[in-house]
């Protein structure tokens, strides 16, 4: 699995109440989040996210809230991967489960600039720096994690185990 | 082992565990609320069964928006209702429990030895009944409806030991303040934390509940505390059914063990925006208050009111300063209208509100403007977490925030006392 996106940048600890404010917690349409995607830090996020981007975060990314609406926001307005030096337990596993890359890179945040287009490969576990042809290690993902995201998300992977059963 | 790993071990049908091993447990309870409750209850629908695993051991508590602030929170709480009816599912609604960290133990939904998940990042705060507790999604709480089951990766661990006594007005609110302002916000990220010592072994289960309660806030997979006669004591009249009381081998294995003394401790602070800028208050200077909020899953419960009673008995919340206070669940408001608390509430001139999450997340009652600052007992002062993104929240002991409300700036709790006599 491989995606590519261009980068915008944030520091350490990313919360889930500025990705995704409490206030807006009783919408349920995943679309209707999107547009309130990293309001907290940035109200022109979710406009500029809509072409495809790569989010990178410093340390323990997501931390807080384990409102899984944050990841639904941050994947629906067009996020493609969240590359961080490391990420809250909680946000890391509710984005795996509703289909949404994550993988933690130590080095990301101080070798990216905004802007810059990059490249995660999941199975050969890099991230590569196209705009400043760098090549970056990722924590490998082990295979049922993996399996999960390349089937969309932990119920879609549920479904096809039943199936299996 | 320690006590994470024989739970987990347990759970697994395993004889030993590691840190780092993947185990596939069996889930003991599951609790979700009505914000993490409705996206939990459509992923259980496009999964395609109809019947969850076990309706006996899924619990859903009304908290957040409660009593419905919006047409859109009354149609998620009438969603969960339904669901919980048709699956015979325990539901606490509106004005039957409260929130639901202080309900799923005081209504005997916590047993020591098992383990519990609930989707909500306190979940962790059962760990003080001696059960594995940790935070998940929706997503994944749907799974659990379906299946009964959870992958964890068994957790290194970290064990804080407590000694000393706390001097009067410094609570374990203080304690856990302390702590996480030296481990820092992701300092325990993904580990266990098990706290131990002298000063633990004599702690109210309140205290306890505090502590494990904001571990998450350094990034922790779960808090615990063994079981002992505190515990017993608590559960007396709670639960019905034998449990098993897990402890730690004597030879048990920690990444780190953090030796701390309350004995020195101070009120403490959690200053913007983040919950490990921690100070001692007396350190912060002037801090002028516009809310002082008295409650939350952290220090909502009848051992925080009393306090908070006792520093305001008698006198008059401060001109400008806007005081809530609310009891974390039905039975904590009844015991201390019993006692008499909410009269000396109410005569100081704050506002008690009904059992529920009330400002702590924003998104209901108590919400801030710009510029306008609160001190809270609850346990997270993110930007926005309250309101305005141009607001600020510090956090502190109930003991601080009854203090500050009746100075209108962040006080430390022994200058009101000290006045007083």
């Amino acid at each position: 699995m491989k995606v590519s996106g261009t980068v915008v940048k944030f520091g350490n600890n990313v919360d889930t109440d500025v990705i995704l404010p409490g206030k807006y917690l009783v919408l349920i349409s995943p679309m209707d989040l999107a547009k309130h995607a990293l309001e907290g830090l940035d109200h022109t996020f979710a406009e500029n996210a809509k072409k495809g981007v790569i989010v990178v975060g410093g340390k323990n990314f997501g931390c807080g809230s384990s409102r899984e609406q944050a990841p639904l926001a941050l994947k629906y307005s067009g996020v493609k991967c969240v590359v961080a030096e490391s990420f809250a337990r909680i946000f890391f596993r509710n984005a795996i489960n509703i289909g949404l890359p994550v993988v933690e890179c130590p080095g990301i945040s101080t070798t990216v600039e905004n802007g810059d287009k990059l490249t995660v490969d999941f199975d050969m576990g890099e991230v590569q720096n196209t705009s400043k042809n760098r090549m970056l290690e990722v924590t490998k993902l082990p295979a049922f994690i993996l399996e999960i995201l390349s089937d969309g998300g932990l119920i879609e992977n549920l479904q096809k185990k039943m199936k299996k059963e | 082992m320690n006590i994470t790993e024989k739970i987990l071990a347990k759970a697994s049908n395993k004889k030993a565990l590691r840190p780092g091993d993947i185990v596939d447990a069996n889930v003991d309870m599951v609790m979700v609320h009505d914000l993490t409750g409705p996206l939990a209850v459509e992923a259980f629908k496009r999964i395609g069964i109809s019947r969850v695993w076990d309706n006996k051991k899924i619990v859903i508590i009304l908290d957040h928006q409660v009593p419905a602030e919006s047409v859109k929170a009354a149609e998620l709480h009438k969603m969960l209702r339904g669901f919980a009816k048709e699956q015979n599912i325990r539901f606490y609604d509106v004005g039957r429990g409260g929130v639901c960290h202080q309900v799923m133990p005081e209504k005997g939904h916590v047993i020591p030895g098992t383990v519990m998940v609930g989707a909500d990042s306190h979940s962790c705060t059962y760990g003080a009944l001696g059960a594995f507790a940790t935070g998940i999604g929706s997503t994944e709480a749907a799974a659990v409806f379906a299946t009964g089951k959870i992958w964890l990766k068994v957790p290194k661990t970290l064990k804080v030991n407590i000694e000393g006594e706390f001097k009067p007005y410094v609570t374990p609110k203080d304690l856990i303040l302390s702590i996480i302002g030296k481990i820092g916000a992701d300092g325990a990220t993904y580990k266990a934390t098990e706290f131990a010592g002298s000063t633990i072994r004599g702690m109210s289960m309140a205290g306890r509940m505090t502590l494990c309660n904001m571990t998450v806030e350094m990034g922790a997979k779960n808090g615990i505390i063994e079981p002992d006669e505190i515990t017993r004591k608590f559960l007396e009249g709670r639960i019905n059914k034998p449990y098993e009381a897990f402890n730690s081998d004597i030879n048990a294995e920690y990444e780190k063990v953090h030796e701390i003394n309350v004995s020195d401790l101070q009120p403490m602070v959690a200053c913007p925006s983040s919950v490990d800028n921690v100070k001692p208050v007396s350190e912060i200077g002037n801090v002028p208050i516009e809310q002082a909020f008295i409650g939350s899953c952290t220090n909502g419960r009848l051992e925080d009111l009393r306090l908070a009673a006792k520093v305001m008995k008698g006198k008059i919340v401060r001109d400008g300063v806007r005081a809530l206070v609310i009891p974390a669940s039905q039975e904590v408001y009844s015991q201390a209208v019993d006692e008499g608390l909410m009269e000396i509430f109410t005569d100081a001139g704050a506002l008690v509100c009904g059992s529920a999450c009330g400002p702590c997340l924003g998104g209901h009652i108590g919400l801030l403007a710009a510029g306008e600052t609160c001190v809270s007992t609850s346990n997270r002062n993110f930007i926005g977490r309250m309101g305005s993104t141009q607001a600020n929240v510090y956090l502190a002991s109930p003991a601080t925030v009854a203090a500050s409300a009746l100075t209108g700036r962040i006080t430390d709790p022994r200058e009101v006392e000290t006045k007083k006599a």
